[in-house]
């Protein structure tokens, strides 16, 4: 049977490469400084909901939820092969954590409708809580298998999955619909097909016009933007492109539950790491100096 | 959500398989145990599983004072859904205010769920926990005896404290390894409450079909001593020198992400954030540049020696001695100085 696929992405900081540019005077993070990518394990979420659809059939729809430029990995994913994608962008959900993220996801999945599988990158790397995951699979009901590392099997509803446990492996069973999250260890992520790159690269979703003509035309009156906005829009329904832009209104999310009020967790304190150098003692690379250092090690009881 | 309890006691969540407990579980027993203490409440371990009565005095020699144990065979396997209704069921009833996970595969996969369920705070991670008052920066109410729930975030490049002042339990994974494991104290007296919950045959929806754990053969998180070896040490061959000053010293071996990609030693030696968390008495960095990655599974040991041959690598940063050299020189030196102590 052919299966329908959701897959939740996520465009984030690139933590895993602060250069020195990215670094402030004091040792401390200059966050706008670093460049956003496609959240690594998100991409092999993608790859295995490609491959599903190869196989089997069926279809896959992105969903992310950030500002206006997380569309950049909208078009990622339709130039990797997804069929339809949807951005979900509101200042109202700004500053959600986990839950309440979570729960504006699961509002989006249901206005998407039918599906057989949600797939999930393992973790982002902003946070590494690999907790929107779980909470997803919980506020739909259905059941959660994190970790996959591959669908062993696919018989109508009926699913098999091994997932990595950690310390091994093992292989479950479980009816679909479910929601799965991915690890890096499952796949290769395709790279982008230049065809469907020259297809959909112009691809656009209104908050990116707006932004687009105000950088472009700096100058002109409200109304003249307005008619550009409203022009290029007209074009985008043209070649309709299968991107969507979404409010929390779109998806009839309860408000309360939604950004810092149906955030439990409030962060309380943020601590930049600066390198010290408190109670550092150089020790010379001589046989002198090794003894002595041994030495002190012994005497404090650190070793013997 | 359960509100705001300040009775509630402190919880740990004992995870075990197989009927062993995971070690994650008792060295937070050690930490939920102090913590109940300063708030003057009991502290309580949940223990779901089939055939585990066995387990509860362990908890209990931990610091545990109750023990929730819920056998059935239906729990015989981790299964999230089963396991989480009884978690969250438990909470209902006891109302505890804090409960702990360890932030293992099992931990990351269950505390979120049974979170999302309970609509309650759940902060993953966390390498340090503590209590205090907190007065809220917007609305200036103080709110007293808050978990402070501290992790690394941003890549390791910031570390974030965070607070739940009201949608509770307070609930946090905390990573393995970071709370020192106590000595069981098998005079300890506790209780053990037994606990009836209903498991309907639809939350069983997930069959273990097959599994395959990995035998452990390298005990990191046990060694008094331990010494790392990075990209530095330059080859396979290379590395016999730090499995040489592991055995000098009688420490056990480690690796940075660079040795283990560059085919040096196993990735059950690697130490990191995607490898192991140690705190050992000693840590001997050697050819280890010291990225973020590796200074967050290392950097709580209480000693540290740097050795590396550029003095502006960051592991000097968390070190206590530094000595910029090559080690291949500065080793056997080393090794020659210990011998000479025997």
């Amino acid at each position: 049977m052919a299966y329908h696929s959701i897959v939740c992405v996520k465009q984030v900081p690139d933590t895993a490469n602060v250069t020195a540019e990215a670094m402030k005077e004091d040792g401390t993070v200059n966050r706008s400084a670093l460049p956003t990518i496609f959240n690594p394990e998100d991409l092999h979420a993608l790859e295995t909901a490609l491959e599903i659809k190869e196989n089997y059939g069926g279809t896959v729809t992105v969903l992310t939820m950030g500002p206006p430029k997380a569309a950049d990995v909208l078009r990622d994913c339709l130039f990797r092969g997804a069929d339809r994608a949807i951005l979900l962008t509101d200042r109202r959900a700004a500053a959600s954590d986990t839950l309440a993220t979570s729960y504006i996801i699961s509002q989006a999945i249901k206005t998407i409708g039918d599906f057989d599988f949600v797939f999930c990158g393992r973790q982002a790397i902003d946070g590494d809580t690999a907790q929107v995951g779980p909470q997803t699979a919980e506020k739909l009901g259905i059941p959660q298998i994190t970790y996959l590392e591959e669908l062993v099997s696919a018989e109508g509803k009926t699913v098999r999955i091994r997932r990595n446990i950690g310390n091994g492996w093992e292989i479950v069973e479980c009816q679909l619909p479910i929601l799965v999250t991915v690890i890096e260890t499952a796949n290769t992520p395709r790279p982008q097909a230049m065809r469907r790159v020259m297809r959909y690269k112009k691809a656009r979703v209104p908050a990116e016009l707006a932004m687009e003509v105000r950088r472009e035309m700096p100058d002109a009156s409200d109304e003249d933007r307005q008619a550009e906005v409203d022009r290029r829009a007209a074009a985008q329904k043209e070649a309709s492109f299968p991107v969507e832009q979404w409010d929390l209104d779109d998806i009839k999310a309860d408000l309360e539950r939604c950004g810092l009020a149906g955030s439990p967790t409030k962060v309380f304190r943020v601590q930049s790491i600066v390198l010290t150098k408190e109670g550092f003692t150089e020790i010379p690379a001589t046989e002198d100096g090794v003894r002595q250092m041994i030495h002190e090690l012994v005497v404090d009881r650190t070793l013997g | 959500m359960i509100e705001v309890n300040r009775k509630g006691e402190v919880w740990v969540y004992a995870e075990q398989e197989d009927g062993q407990l995971h070690d994650v579980s008792l060295e937070l027993c050690g930490k939920a145990r102090e913590l109940a203490d300063r708030l003057g409440v009991k502290m309580g371990a949940v223990l779901p599983g089939s055939n585990v009565r066995s387990l509860c005095d362990t908890l209990i020699g931990h610091g545990a004072d109750v023990v929730y144990l819920v056998d059935d065979e239906k729990l015989a396997h981790f299964q999230t859904t089963p396991y989480a209704k009884v978690v969250v069921d438990l909470i209902e009833k006891h109302q505890p205010q804090i409960v702990m996970y360890g932030a293992t595969a099992l931990g990351r996969d269950l505390a979120p769920r049974v979170a999302s369920a309970a609509q309650a705070g759940m902060t993953a991670d966390c390498t340090d926990l503590d209590i205090s008052d907190v007065t809220d920066p917007k609305t200036k109410d103080t709110h007293e005896n808050l978990l402070l729930q501290i992790r690394p975030a941003f890549g390791g490049n910031i570390i974030a404290t965070i607070v739940n002042y009201d949608m509770w339990p307070q609930m946090a994974t905390v990573r393995e390894g970071v709370m020192p494991l106590g000595e069981v104290d098998s005079s300890r007296q506790g209780e053990v409450v037994e606990e009836k919950i209903q498991i309907d045959e639809a939350l069983m929806a997930v069959k273990l079909i097959e599994r395959h754990i990995a035998a452990k053969t390298v005990n990191l998180k046990g060694a008094r001593v331990i010494v790392a070896g990075g990209g530095g040490v330059g080859s396979k061959e290379n590395f016999n020198l730090i499995r040489e000053l592991a055995g000098a010293i009688g420490g056990a071996v480690g690796a940075s992400r660079a040795a283990v990609d560059g085919g040096y030693i196993g990735k059950e030696h690697q130490i990191g954030q995607t490898g192991t968390t140690v705190r050992p008495a000693l840590y001997i960095a050697a050819g280890i540049s010291g990225a973020v990655q590796h200074r967050a599974g290392m950097e709580e040991s209480a000693k540290i020696i740097a050795i590396n041959t550029d003095p502006d690598a960051p592991i000097f940063s968390v070190a206590q001695y530094g000595i910029v050299g090559d080690l291949n020189q500065v080793i056997p030196m080393m090794i020659k100085s210990l011998k000479e102590r025997r």
